[in-house]
């Protein structure tokens, strides 16, 4: 076996990605054509657009949570554990965490670090439940965290409703009260300017995006430098091999399970810290599943799934701007799934093809075999 | 991924769904369950438990759950998990609206059955082909549906008068809608006992007459599925190899089964159902397509046919228990809260059966249920309906938890499989 570093390794690590994002140009190109557009005049401009200095601050700012919610999904992908239900843990998270830090007052470093561990603690909940079952009755996670993702976005409704919702006389309000200043998470804007750049008004780089770089670190150390991450691959690559060598399988789908509803919980943070500041009809959806692509294009590498994000925020931060050409936005949804579907395609082939390669590499004699003495 | 060795005794032969013993069972069972809900309806007095509206709302509500959930049991019964049923299902809507616009009703229908399979056919070519995991595939096609569907919406609907990027026009035209000569139209002779309230006689008469009273001609196809169902997976060839590939693809190989043609065909087979459903909602169920209509009813799909333990009438159970719980919600708050009550005398019942077994266990912990159900009831004015969402959800999941060991999915179902190499 070659070092981690070895080029073959990268560029096999590579070829997947770079086949899907050319089939996704090339599908949504011929997308484009056949509704009446140049696809490389609207590619130009997606790019032309998408690397000025505000569309790059919303290219980090939405790849955010996306990659907070990759990081969920791809601790339990390391382990073979599918973890569907990230979208109802961080909607629930999210609307009980606003429920809470709109009706605590704290003083500023408290009041967000209070909101943040009850989203923690609300996504390591939910995601206990699924575990629980798996481990207690061995329930399939896959299925239960899909039923379990409308029952969180059905409580989290009701809780709302019921709860959290800001009471207005006369006023049928949909939403949690807006957050006082002291539980909105520091802007890196004022950061940006002292070094020089100019942002224009009303553009501001989330500091959230801190927590999201932090947790990447932590996972990667957590994966590579821990007795918890080594069980946690050992488990994912052969789980019977880890079983014999004492690793307890049923623990380490308890533990996993809760870190990765916990990093769930932390998924809409980004908007209700660090934009919205309150959870109501325009609270960002659709991030779990999202968070599942960026994963799987990402192949559940720290690095890989960053990338992944900005990849999935560039396409959405570009994509309204089509609009103004009179070009469907849509088009990057297809873009985004495409490149989920071939990616995943893509990989197992290069699988395969270096399977075969290591196959008649094994097959083929290093040394011409000599023939065979006849001993009479 | 997990190597279980595979069994080998198939525990509970299989039977053919079906047998005299289960319809048995299941009239016993149906019988209890409607008596039930006619004491329930008299206790809280809200006729919408078994009024014809309820349960013709009801009927039409089962039936996108109920292909979704034959849908998944194709393709589980075939050996690859869908979860990309809501995907195919999204599709089945866009394509059963364009289509019916441009070219009339029936045109709809049809474009929608082949946009689900097309989706099918991707997962099949992912899975089968390629050897994805079906769950990764599954995701995948979710995702590119939604954004797909989204896209068409906008570059279509939106350049039409009435339509807009999120809904279509009225899809022109409607499917026939049947009912029952005289007892059901014209004299209506079910539909003047069903007023005369009495127990259970008038209940009965409510049921019927929602069952048989304008009804579409699609829900009756739908329903005809079923049983066609059971037919072409039990008693042919087709079907039999068709779930040798869900239960043992090697062994299936060896006899000379075709197995991954037959995978593909049973996912084919699956998004079109899914699709199906899709056009469904749009021309029978509504009148249009709009963004977000399916409404995780693919997932649903899904946990029915689960619920159903992988067997056409027992999806077709689940998908109408889905379905009749999404009714009542739309039609009674009376009713929905009188459903805690319901639950309430349903654990009684398991209650009683389990102390017959000697099971003292199980009973306590049914009583317990039972008891919270009946405070919940006691203590509380009305259900939220937003619990009532999720019910489905819930209860599938208490199936799946307790009698887990009651089910039997398909041996092989999700495992990975390529031709020539034993796993």
């Amino acid at each position: 076996m070659r070092g981690r570093l070895a080029p073959g390794r990268i560029g096999r690590a590579l070829a997947a990605p770079a086949i899907a994002i050319v089939v996704s140009l090339l599908l949504a190109g011929v997308v484009l054509r056949l509704t009446g557009w140049n696809p490389w005049s609207v590619y130009g401009y997606m790019l032309s657009q998408g690397v000025r200095p505000e569309s790059l601050i919303r290219v980090v700012n939405l790849a955010t949570p996306y990659y907070i919610s990759a990081l969920a999904v791809a601790i339990g992908f390391q382990m073979a554990l599918f973890n569907i239900g990230v979208e109802g843990q961080y909607r629930l998270a999210a609307v009980c965490a606003a429920g809470f830090g709109s009706a605590v007052a704290l003083p500023a470093p408290l009041h967000v670090t209070a909101i943040l561990l009850v989203a923690i603690a609300v996504g390591a909940l939910w995601a206990l439940i699924p575990a629980v079952l798996k481990v207690w009755r061995g329930v399939s996670e896959v299925i239960s965290t899909i039923l379990l993702n409308t029952v969180a976005i059905g409580l989290a409704a009701y809780l709302l409703v019921n709860y959290f919702r800001e009471k207005l006389p006369g006023v049928n309000t949909t939403s949690t009260k807006l957050l006082p200043r002291s539980a909105w998470f520091p802007s890196l804007s004022g950061l940006v300017r002292a070094l020089g750049i100019d942002l224009p008004a009303g553009t501001d780089l989330f500091g959230f995006v801190l927590v999201a770089l932090a947790l990447g670190v932590a996972y990667h150390v957590v994966l590579t430098r821990t007795r918890f991450g080594f069980n946690l691959r050992a488990s994912g690559i052969n789980p019977w091999a880890a079983r014999a060598s004492g690793v307890d399988a049923n623990a380490m789908v308890l533990r996993t399970m809760v870190i990765s509803g916990a990093l769930a919980g932390l998924v809409g943070m980004t908007a209700l810290l660090s934009d919205k500041h309150l959870f109501g009809d325009d609270f960002p959806v659709q991030l779990g599943f999202t968070g599942i692509g960026v994963a799987l294009l990402g192949r559940n590498h720290p690095v890989g799934m960053a990338l992944g994000a900005l990849l999935f925020g560039f396409l959405d931060a570009t994509g309204p701007l089509l609009q103004f050409q009179g070009i469907s936005k849509q088009i990057v949804l297809i873009m985004q799934g495409v490149l989920v579907l071939s990616v995943v395609i893509a990989y197992e082939v290069v699988r395969r093809a270096s399977e075969r390669a290591v196959e008649e590499q094994a097959a083929t004699p290093a040394v011409p075999a000599e023939p065979a003495e006849v001993r009479a | 991924m997990t190597t279980a060795e595979p069994p080998l005794v198939t525990p509970a032969a299989e039977a053919p769904p079906g047998t005299v013993y289960g319809l048995r069972w299941v009239a016993l069972f149906g019988g209890g369950l409607f008596l039930l809900i006619c004491s329930v309806r008299v206790i809280t007095g809200a006729p919408a438990f078994t009024a014809s509206g309820t349960i013709r709302t009801g009927l039409e509500l089962t039936v996108p759950i109920l292909l979704a959930a034959l849908g998944a049991l194709y393709s589980e019964r075939a050996g690859v998990i869908n979860i990309g049923l809501e995907g195919m299902m999204i599709l089945g809507t866009w394509c059963g609206a364009w289509a019916g616009i441009e070219y009339g009703i029936w045109w709809g229908i049809l474009f929608g059955i082949v946009g689900g399979a097309l989706g099918g056919l991707l997962h099949g070519v992912a899975t089968v082909s390629f050897g994805v995991d079906h769950i990764v595939s599954g995701v995948a096609i979710n995702i590119l549906a939604l954004g797909l569907t989204q896209f068409l919406a906008n570059v279509t609907f939106a350049r039409m008068p009435g339509g807009g990027p999120t809904q279509s026009p009225t899809v022109p035209g409607t499917i026939p809608r049947l009912s029952l000569p005289v007892l059901s139209s014209g004299p209506d002779l079910l539909g003047g006992l069903e007023r005369q309230r009495w127990f259970l006689v008038s209940d009965l008469a409510g049921v019927l007459r929602g069952l048989t009273s304008q009804v579409s001609v699609l829900t009756i196809v739908a329903v005809a599925l079923v049983p066609l169902s059971v037919v072409l997976l039990w008693q042919t060839r087709f079907g039999l190899r068709l779930r040798s590939c869900g239960e043992n693809p090697w062994a299936g190989e060896t006899l000379g089964v075709n197995v991954p043609r037959h995978k593909y065909a049973g996912v084919v087979i699956s998004g079109a159902l899914a699709g199906l459903g899709g056009a469904y909602l749009v021309v029978v169920a509504g009148s249009n397509y709009q963004e977000g209509q399916t409404a995780g009813r693919g997932f649903l799909g899904l946990a029915a046919m689960i619920f159903g333990n992988w067997l056409p009438g027992g999806a077709a159970a689940g998908s109408a228990l889905f379905g009749y719980v999404d009714a009542l919600r739309l039609r009674d708050a009376v009713a929905v809260h009188g459903l805690l009550l319901l639950a309430t005398f349903a654990l009684a019942v398991i209650v009683l059966l389990q102390l017959r077994r000697g099971n003292t266990r199980a009973a306590i912990g049914a009583g317990v249920g039972g008891a919270v159900f009946l405070v919940w009831f006691l203590a509380t004015a009305i259900l939220p309906s937003q619990f009532l969402v999720f019910t489905p959800h819930v209860v599938t999941l208490l199936v799946l938890t307790f009698l887990a060991q009651r089910l039997r999915p398909p041996a092989a179902d999700g495992q990975p499989y390529r031709p020539g190499e034993q796993r």
